[in-house]
């Protein structure tokens, strides 16, 4: 196994220096705070707090709805796993505006670091590939965010990122936690944006 | 229930959800929605989505809404044990949802594993805020179709239509103790 030394702090802004040109749906605990720290919880943006294991479909729902938009589903190792089989779901439909970053820091960071299935003997990479995901990248360095962020912007989706991350801490961030309302404003800002 | 009545009323279901907009049919396959989601794949209006556990359905329904569309999702009542986490994301922000739920373990069931979940169905549902609008027989449909897409596209609550067995029929479904 490669050194792992990517920091999860400068994945996002690193993935994503433009983020208004994506609809973000993520996971809970770490991938919530890095993708509402660098964008301040802006209108395009969803993130769960618990329904763990939602993220990748609720993210499939927006991308078959919303097909001329990119959106970006970013979630943990831990997410992820609950709901695997997700994959197979997108690989089937093969939405070419989706996108999936898995942050994967090998532990369960919002209950305590208990470790996860993916610091032993679990390779997302070749899960997703299995799932028939047809774009599969994995990363674990810094220096490789640049070419992270190029396979995203490649081509045609769906595509699956593993970045593999350093077990340190996600960003600091104060999220709204009133959903009904982070819905409505997701829905109000999705609807200005299409109208402009 | 013959076949042609299930591609009756099934058209009748189909129809009307895309009278209403609906473009995502989430559903693992069940003899009861068979016909619904053959639909949704003739259609160019729809597309069915095949999941692989059913709580990835309620999860669409949400990522659809999300952008302003329309998604429903289609099960058998065993699945509905798998949904009640996800259940959390729509009571929570109160998305609109609507749950299309063909009964196993109900009227006339003669498949000792299908009782457990399906005689939970219900009580599931409702403790995860989820109203439960029953279809027992053909004279109900149409007015359960209205009450149920009223209640959720409409009024923004989450629904699901419960196709009992006493209106789907137990013996297409297998028959004997298998």
């Amino acid at each position: 196994m490669a050194d792992i030394t990517l920091d999860r702090r400068e994945l996002i802004p690193a993935l994503f220096p433009n983020p208004d040109e994506y609809l973000f749906i993520t996971g809970l605990a770490g991938s919530a705070k890095d993708v509402c720290a660098h964008t301040g919880e802006s209108d395009n943006v969803f993130s769960m707090g618990g329904a763990m294991g939602s993220a990748v479909t609720t993210a499939l729902g927006a991308a078959l709805s919303a097909l001329d938009h990119q959106v970006a589903c970013v979630t943990g190792d831990g997410e992820l796993m609950m709901a695997i089989g997700s994959l197979a779901t997108v690989a089937s439909m093969a939405p070419a505006n989706l996108s999936i970053i898995c942050i994967d820091n090998g532990c369960h960071g919002e209950t305590g670091g208990q470790w996860g299935h993916t610091s032993r003997l679990t390779d997302l990479a070749k899960m997703a590939e299995g799932a028939g995901i047809p774009n599969v990248m994995t990363i674990s360095a810094g220096d490789q965010m640049a070419d992270a962020k190029a396979f995203l912007e490649a081509g045609q989706g769906p595509r699956f990122l593993w970045a593999r991350v350093m077990n340190t801490p996600p960003s600091k961030v104060a999220r709204n936690w009133d959903l009904i309302q982070r819905r409505q404003i997701f829905k109000a800002g999705f609807e200005a944006r299409k109208a402009g | 229930m013959s076949t042609s009545a299930r591609d009756d009323w099934s058209r009748k279901i189909f129809d009307r959800l895309v009278a209403e907009g609906v473009e995502l049919f989430g559903y693992v396959p069940d003899a009861g929605n068979k016909a619904i989601i053959e639909m949704a794949e003739e259609s160019n209006a729809t597309r069915p989505v095949l999941l692989t556990s059913e709580e990835e359905g309620i999860a669409i329904c949400a990522g659809a809404d999300l952008v302003g569309k329309r998604a429903v999702v289609c099960m058998q009542s065993s699945g509905v044990g798998n949904c009640p986490n996800f259940l959390a994301l729509i009571e929570g922000a109160k998305f609109p949802l609507l749950m299309i739920v063909t009964m196993r373990g109900d009227y006339g069931e003669q498949n000792p594993w299908q009782y457990p979940m399906g005689q939970a169905v219900q009580p599931v549902l409702e403790a995860m805020g989820v109203r439960c609008i029953r279809v027992e027989t053909e004279d109900d449909i149409e007015d359960a179709l209205d009450a149920a897409i009223g209640g959720s596209f409409k009024g923004g609550q989450a629904i699901a239509l419960i196709l009992t067995q006493r209106f789907l029929g137990a013996k297409p479904f297998g028959g004997g103790a298998n």
